[in-house]
């Protein structure tokens, strides 16, 4: 992605100082010159305290994460994109369609200025490329030392038509478990560029929207029992929150998903790939009748073009309130959530 | 993924586990010494595909486990002086002392830093002279070569801010005090592969497989190798073998690494340790030798020696023998939990303790 010129004179400013927190001129010209620029709409063009929105089809939907990954750039990435995304995923596995989102900067004195305008112009374009409007924010400057670089919180709105609402809970004995996707790929990316470890292949970042994928299953008639994308965590950490009191989610280790580069990585790092943090993928739970043509939809909205989508599993209630996994060689073993973390911010 | 694939092939494990059930015909117990070994035959659930009579104990072979209190509060106090970056692999963060862990540590001030190899903490040194870099040298004598060249390299380039804090112990004087244990019930062992790669199998073994009268199988790690191991060593046992055989020979030869050797005695002298649940070991770990004792950050920083309690109610020194299973400790998955640590077994991912935790294995099945 080419994010054009800084708008922001680097003469007059080559880093972000406290002043352009003050909310004098400086924070005017950050507004004027690289917010309105990047996000370009209505809203912004208003210059209100707040956005005031036009209602959508259906019920509101409202989100909100807060992005802090280090290194702010990273393979198939940055912070900018991953705060659009992660909330419009947030969205999207609600069944809604996103339409509105805030973005609050928390911006460490000294951030160079030609940074803060990749992020932002990132945060523009993925916007743009998943239908939704920035319409209000926030920015804060710290002194040097109290954030690292730049934090992102980005809240969302959009709007779920009566009959599309996904909800823990609607999860049925006989449904299909679905991923978009390879897993692994996101926090792997993270943990190499941060660590400065080279791998033969170089390994990117997931992250993408998901919101259309979903309108597609949606369209397509696909009945969404579940949704949950598997940021933080993994997909263990997902199906374990997600499986129900009475239920067995039941894995199949050889038919999920991992390039094998992640594989590689994993194996070395020691991490389970199912652990590993994703920003492109989600876990569809869908009657067996929808399976296929689920699948068809998945393979036709790609994250990625080798993202290659897979049925993973089933559900029942062989053992109650458990994830299950079969393992590669046949044993089997229960799926919980992890007791520490892998890896430090990945998102 | 290739090289490893073969070794998770369904098939292969399936006709590894029909065989063992063939050529067992009485009851045999077996301790796998390495961690890693463990936590691949809970993972993968091998332990539950070989017959009833077999019974897998799990060694002392998780370093972290067998750190001593003493040495992990010493790494504390190391860890929280203001002129110390204090390297360290991942898994030395959570690992209680008696009074915080790294991740406290880290939380009030200390500049605690993850590395993935020891010359990331010699690079430390390099890039910070005006700070005192220490790396924590935990680990079998699989992980000692590497450390073993940190020291030289920074002695080379004459990184004076560079120390070592260590804490190595060795395989086979473990081997040995399981064996000599009053409790002892181990009739065989799967030694660790890696341990052997370096050090390999033909000057320690034969020795102690003789004396006790134990086979020992030198095994890797993946579901393949395990289920390998436990074939050769049950074979052995059912016709009254008591020999050193290697199942890891794509890994490891009879001699090991005679340069990763010779750096290890070149660097390190051999020294009694103490091993956290089990005591004093003679013979059992590295020091610094004489050449290299400025490196050793427990001069370097004085830190005093402090005798510390266990908490009265861990067991991890009867579960690191093969005495006891996690599952039959009163405090499992209650008061003792991966969050919430009695003992360092449930910290480390190949401790037995969160292994078995990691995987659900219920007390009562846990102690089976």
């Amino acid at each position: 992605m080419s994010f054009g010129a800084c708008p922001i004179p680097i003469a007059d400013y080559p880093v972000v100082t406290l002043a352009h927190g003050g909310g004098g001129r400086l924070t005017r010209q950050l507004i004027e010159r690289m917010f309105r620029a990047a996000f370009d709409n209505e809203w912004l063009a208003e210059q209100h305290d707040g956005a005031i929105l036009e209602a959508g089809e259906g019920r509101p939907v409202l989100t909100t994460d807060s992005f802090v990954v280090s290194p702010v750039v990273f393979p198939g990435g940055d912070i900018g994109k991953l705060a659009v995304c992660g909330t419009v995923n947030d969205l999207a596995m609600c069944g809604a369609v996103p339409r509105y989102l805030t973005c609050a900067l928390v911006l460490e004195e000294g951030l160079p200025m030609e940074l803060l305008w990749r992020v932002v112009s990132s945060m523009g374009a993925t916007a743009k490329a998943a239908g939704v409007q920035i319409v209000t924010g926030d920015t804060k400057v710290v002194a040097r030392g109290q954030a690292d670089q730049v934090f992102v919180n980005t809240a969302g709105v959009g709007f779920v038509a009566a009959g599309r609402e996904v909800r823990p809970g609607m999860v049925q004995d006989g449904d299909v478990l679905l991923v978009n996707g390879d897993v692994g790929r996101h926090g792997i990316a993270v943990l190499a560029s941060r660590e400065g470890i080279e791998f033969e292949t170089s390994i990117e970042s997931d992250c993408a929207p998901l919101a259309a994928t979903v309108q597609a299953l949606q369209a397509a008639g696909v009945e969404l029992h579940g949704l949950r994308d598997l940021t933080r965590g993994g997909l263990g950490t997902a199906c374990v929150e997600l499986v129900g009191e009475r239920q067995t989610y039941r894995l199949d280790e050889a038919a999920i998903p991992v390039r094998g580069d992640v594989r590689g990585a994993c194996e070395l790092l020691g991490f389970d790939p199912l652990y590993v943090a994703n920003e492109g993928r989600f876990l569809a739970i869908v009657p067996e009748r929808d399976a296929a043509r689920a699948l068809e939809v998945l393979a036709e909205h790609r994250p990625q073009p080798d993202a290659e989508p897979a049925r993973i599993g089933v559900v029942d209630r062989s053992a109650p309130g458990r994830v299950v996994l079969r393992s590669v060689v046949g044993g089997e073993r229960p799926l919980d959530l992890l007791s520490g973390e892998q890896l430090p911010r990945i998102c | 993924m290739k090289f490893l694939s073969e070794y998770r092939d369904p098939q292969r494990v399936e006709s590894l586990v029909r065989r063992i059930h063939e050529v067992t015909t009485r009851p045999w117990t077996l301790m796998e010494v390495c961690g890693g070994q463990t936590h691949s035959i809970v993972r993968y659930g091998l332990d539950r595909m070989l017959p009833a009579q077999i019974e897998l104990v799990h060694g002392p072979g998780c370093p972290v486990c067998v750190t001593p209190l003493e040495m992990l509060d010493a790494a504390h106090r190391i860890a929280a002086r203001p002129e110390v970056i204090f390297a360290t692999f991942g898994d030395m963060l959570r690992v209680p002392g008696s009074e915080t862990d790294l991740y406290g540590v880290k939380a009030r001030g200390g500049d605690v830093r993850i590395v993935y190899s020891p010359t990331d903490a010699v690079e430390l040194a390099r890039k910070h002279p005006d700070r005192q870099v220490v790396f924590f040298a935990v680990g079998f004598e699989t992980t000692a070569p590497a450390n073993a060249m940190a020291v030289k390299v920074a002695h080379d380039a004459g990184l004076g801010n560079f120390s070592l804090l260590v804490s190595h112990v060795l395989v086979p004087p473990a081997i040995e005090a399981v064996c000599s244990a009053p409790h002892n019930r181990v009739q065989g062992f799967l030694a660790a592969g890696h341990v052997c790669t370096v050090m390999g199998y033909v000057e320690e073994y034969p020795g102690l497989a003789t004396r006790f009268g134990v086979p020992i199988v030198v095994t890797g790690f993946e579901p393949v190798d395990v289920l390998h191991g436990v074939l050769l060593c049950v074979q052995q046992l059912e016709s009254g073998r008591c020999e050193v055989e290697n199942q890891y020979s794509r890994m490891v030869r009879p001699a090991g690494n005679p340069v990763a050797i010779a750096t290890l005695r070149e660097v390190f002298d051999v020294v009694d340790r103490a091993w956290r649940g089990i005591g004093v070991i003679p013979g059992s770990g590295f020091a610094l030798c004489a050449e290299f004792a400025a490196y050793d950050a427990l001069r370097r920083f004085e830190v005093a020696h402090r005798p510390v309690a266990e908490p009265a109610e861990c067991i991890a020194g009867l579960v690191l023998q093969g005495v006891k299973k996690p599952g039959e400790c009163p405090a499992f998955g209650t008061r003792c939990t991966p969050e919430k640590p009695l003992g360092a077994p449930m910290v480390s991912s190949e401790g037995a303790c969160a292994a078995y935790h990691a995987y659900r294995r219920e007390p009562a099945e846990a102690g089976s």
